[in-house]
């Protein structure tokens, strides 16, 4: 029954239309590794009853020959995204015992598929972090270790860690993850797997608890580019309830996959190449990725990104003010932790339920964004900001309109980190997401798919950006570089 | 810019987050280092430049002024940690 765990989403859908095995025995082998690996702390909340009936149903209609794309398959959902019932914490105290009335419009387009549900996945506190250590609900652990330190432990990146961490340690087929900075796309280089952030607007946003909203986007993360291609299709489309969310068709991902890259141009940009803080190993990987495309029959060409540089000083203001406006919903009135004494003022009640209720990271990047916003400071801050990312939009408009078809650059500037390093400055937590949030800024696809392992024997991720609602080249470029790669290495954990 | 004790308590108030007193000054502290860290974005020439009010280039859609949803208020009030009769409760805010 292990094996069961290793197969991918795709060979698991042939295995249970061909009834080698059924949608329950595949969530009991999950359910069961779920138990064995719950030290990676990777979900909030587990819910093997539901998945137990969810998989019940999925069996039925394999039996009627009414299986959908995603009919059977046990995946994990980011605690960010409301399911109707099942606790939903955002990774925060304040939404601590909250369980929505309603399901999101990505999960309920994932059930429709027939997928089932092992688990609310752990994350980053309102999928603020790069390490998943903002969690109220404790860190996640890596599945990951490198080989010259095997017993210490290592994050697994954030904001989507529990989701990267899961599916890296088969625990999960797949999970969704959401991505505003870097969300997907770091873990998944930090876990060893793929994961993708689709286009501004591919996903409807309705019903995931909400950080930057003009950056938010939910996205696949599994273990190969075929298998986000098949849940990407599962989970985009047109929802009326999020108008930013594009009324346009989704096509069949997965169909285009195969197609090759040759005569692809790929760009290289010469600003991903930072002074500080750059591994040369990853620098290396890079070359070996731009060869493996050369050798598909892409070209690449150098392009130039000019303001690369300001991307993340850009992002910390937007962010931080879209998230404090967000955030103001929380003030112990309609729903949440309520923190108040008897003779307290509505005002007492607002600060000492937010007090209590967000964690540290939270509270800076609340207080970062309501200055920003603040009288005298927006013109100098926020409207700053949106100027500079106007630029960086225009730096990759640029570079697609000079015949670029997809650019591949590392999707972070290291490998995973121990948890026991306590970066504890915030700034150089931030620059983990160098490479990724330019790409969120400007609204693009990204794609991050596991290349190569460092010297210390921990998977680096490649990222792939595209145009805009084009991640079907993204797509085939991620699946030419996969197939190049080989990459099959697993982690420790699993090899016992 | 480095912002002093006082600022963090004035921000703090305008964002209703309690802050206890011995918090202020650290918090002081990382705070200027961000804003330090973000006055770099002063480099960058945006005389001539449009701030970015939307992601994807396209057209919002409209639809009908209509209720589409609703007639539920026990569930709507379901998580509230104090309600009554379909109204969420909160402490006076009138005398």
């Amino acid at each position: 029954m292990t094996t069961l765990t290793d197969l991918t989403i795709a060979e698991a859908r042939k295995g249970l239309d061909a009834k080698e095995f059924t949608a329950a025995e595949l969530t009991e082998a999950h359910l069961a590794a779920m138990e064995t690996h719950a030290d990676l702390n990777a979900y909030i909340t587990p819910t093997p009853e539901r998945a137990r009936e969810m998989a019940a149903a999925s069996d039925a209609r394999i039996a009627k020959g009414e299986a959908g794309a995603m009919e059977g398959i046990p995946i994990a959902m980011k605690d960010l995204f409301c399911t109707d019932g099942t606790r939903t914490t955002a990774g925060s105290n304040i939404l601590g015992t909250f369980v929505p009335p309603y399901e999101s419009t990505v999960s309920t387009n994932l059930w429709n598929a027939g997928a089932v549900l092992l688990g609310k996945a752990n994350l980053d506190e309102f999928a603020m972090g790069s390490s998943n250590e903002t969690s109220a609900f404790g860190n996640v652990v890596n599945p990951w270790t490198r080989t010259d330190q095997p017993e210490r432990k290592l994050v697994p990146g954030g904001s989507s860690g529990g989701s990267a961490s899961a599916v890296a340690a088969r625990i999960a087929m797949g999970a969704t993850g959401t991505d505003t900075g870097g969300s997907i796309r770091q873990p998944a280089s930090f876990c060893g797997i793929t994961g993708l952030k689709p286009t501004y607007g591919r996903c409807s946003r309705w019903g995931i608890v909400a950080f930057a909203s003009s950056l938010d986007q939910a996205g696949p993360m599994a273990r190969t580019v075929e298998d986000v291609a098949l849940m990407l299709g599962a989970m985009a489309g047109h929802d009326p309830k999020d108008s930013t969310s594009a009324p346009i068709a989704v096509p069949d991902f997965a169909a285009a996959i195969e197609q090759g890259v040759a005569g692809l141009k790929v760009g290289i940009p010469k600003e991903y190449r930072p002074e500080e803080g750059f591994s040369p190993e990853i620098d290396a990987i890079w070359t070996r990725g731009m060869e493996m495309l050369r050798d598909a029959g892409a070209e690449t060409v150098d392009i130039s990104l000019p303001h690369t540089k300001y991307a993340l000083a850009a992002y910390y203001i937007v962010a931080p003010a879209e998230a404090s406006s967000n955030l103001a919903r929380y003030d112990g009135v309609r729903y949440g932790l309520r923190v108040v004494e008897d003779g307290d003022s509505l005002n007492d009640m607002y600060c000492k339920t937010r007090g209590a209720g967000f964690g540290a990271e939270v509270k800076r990047r609340i207080l970062i964004g309501t200055y920003a916003l603040s009288a005298g400071y927006y013109d100098a801050y926020y409207l700053k900001a949106q100027k500079v990312r106007a630029l960086i939009a225009r730096d990759f408009k640029t570079a697609f309109d000079s015949g670029v078809d997809v650019i591949l650059t590392p999707t972070t500037p290291s490998a995973a980190f121990g948890l026991d390093e306590e970066i504890t400055d915030p700034v150089t937590m931030y620059l983990n997401d160098v490479f990724t949030v330019p790409t969120s800024l400007a609204g693009l696809p990204g794609l991050s798919v596991p290349v190569a392992l460092t010297e210390a024997g921990l998977p680096q991720g490649l990222q792939l950006i595209g145009r805009p609602f084009d991640e079907d080249t993204v797509l085939r470029a991620g699946r030419a570089l996969e197939k190049a790669a080989a990459f099959t290495a697993k982690p420790r954990l699993l090899e016992g | 810019m480095s912002l002093d004790k006082e600022t963090v308590r004035r921000i703090a108030f305008l964002a209703r987050l309690d802050v206890p007193d011995d918090q202020l000054d650290p918090l002081a502290g990382e705070l200027s280092g961000i804003l330090n860290w973000i006055e770099q974005l002063g480099e960058v020439d945006t005389a001539d430049v449009a701030p970015m009010t939307s992601v994807a280039e396209m057209t919002l859609p409209w639809r009908d002024d209509v209720v589409t949803d609703g007639g539920y208020p026990e569930r709507v009030t379901s998580n509230a940690p104090d309600r009554h009769d379909g109204f969420y409760l909160v402490p006076k805010v009138v005398e």
